[in-house]
């Protein structure tokens, strides 16, 4: 999938990822879309969470090797 | 005119369907509308008790809440110049687990169940505990305190210090970060009120 940002949570616990995404969503323009990769296991309820609560549109959430990966698309 | 009674009865009843619908869907509106908020008020002052209401208050900003911390008591603690001096006691709290931040696995993974009588006569123990808790924090990439509450400031949560307790325990304004605003329970109160979520730390 394309996106125009990525950010990379791995090693950040609760709720760094949030913050860190919510930070680099507010720096890019409506209709792109950030890649998040993290690895604490809360984030993947928390980001579906946030995308709701924010109107931030989650494109997927998948996990591999113990690392999740999101793509949201910014309102 | 003998139809007016009619007529009256058939608006009524129009309205008695129509009007509990129209009603539902304009709260709906002004629900969705509306910015959630959230008060919180912080009352302790030591290291692990500063971050409930950091991480709370720091994510509900992110999820576009306006929030408003009022820090009164030992919760003053967590809104001085340097924070890093916090600490943590694990004496008289059974619940905190004792665990190594290193060594191998099997060794980080024994709570060391010391009794109260012993750490209290140990001294520096709570220095100790302090250190220890510090190092699981980095360990677990939990952010530390003072970052918490930079990501709160930077995100627009308010900041309210209860003026009573400065005073009470000799505080001075000098003492706090930038940006605070020092009121009393009667100007807290109206806000918590009007808040959607109230949380007492």
């Amino acid at each position: 999938m394309n996106f125009d940002r990525e950010l990379d949570a791995r090693g950040l616990n609760c709720p760094l990822p949030i913050l860190r995404a919510k930070k680099a969503l507010g720096e890019m323009q409506s209709g792109q879309v950030l890649r998040i990769i993290a690895t604490d296991p809360g984030s993947v309820k928390d980001f579906a969470a946030f995308a709701k609560q924010t109107g931030n549109e989650l494109l997927s959430s998948a996990e591999n090797n113990k690392e999740f990966e999101f793509y949201i698309k910014r309102k | 005119m003998s139809t007016t009674p009619e007529i009256e009865a058939l608006i009524q009843q129009k309205l008695d369907e129509l009007l509990p619908q129209k009603l539902e869907a304009l709260l709906a509106e002004r629900e969705e509308a509306k910015t959630p908020s959230m008060t919180i008020i912080a009352t302790k002052g030591t290291l692990d008790w500063g971050y409930p209401p950091f991480i709370l208050a720091s994510t509900a900003a992110a999820l576009g809440w306006e929030v408003t911390v009022f820090f009164t008591f030992y919760g003053l603690n967590l809104v001085k110049k340097d924070i890093s001096d916090l600490q943590v006691s694990p004496i008289g709290n059974p619940g905190m687990p004792m665990k190594m931040p290193f060594g191998p696995d099997w060794f980080k993974s024994i709570n060391w169940n010391i009794p109260n009588i012993v750490q209290t006569n140990i001294p520096g123990f709570e220095a100790l505990a302090t250190t220890l808790m510090k190092q699981t924090i980095k360990n677990n990439g939990v952010a530390s305190l003072a970052e918490l509450r930079e990501l709160c400031q930077e995100a627009g949560v308010k900041f309210v210090v209860c003026q009573m307790t400065v005073e009470l325990f000799g505080f001075t304004h000098e003492d706090f970060i930038e940006g605070m605003d020092y009121v009393g329970a009667a100007s807290f109160l109206p806000v918590a009120q009007k808040a959607d979520v109230n949380l007492f730390i």
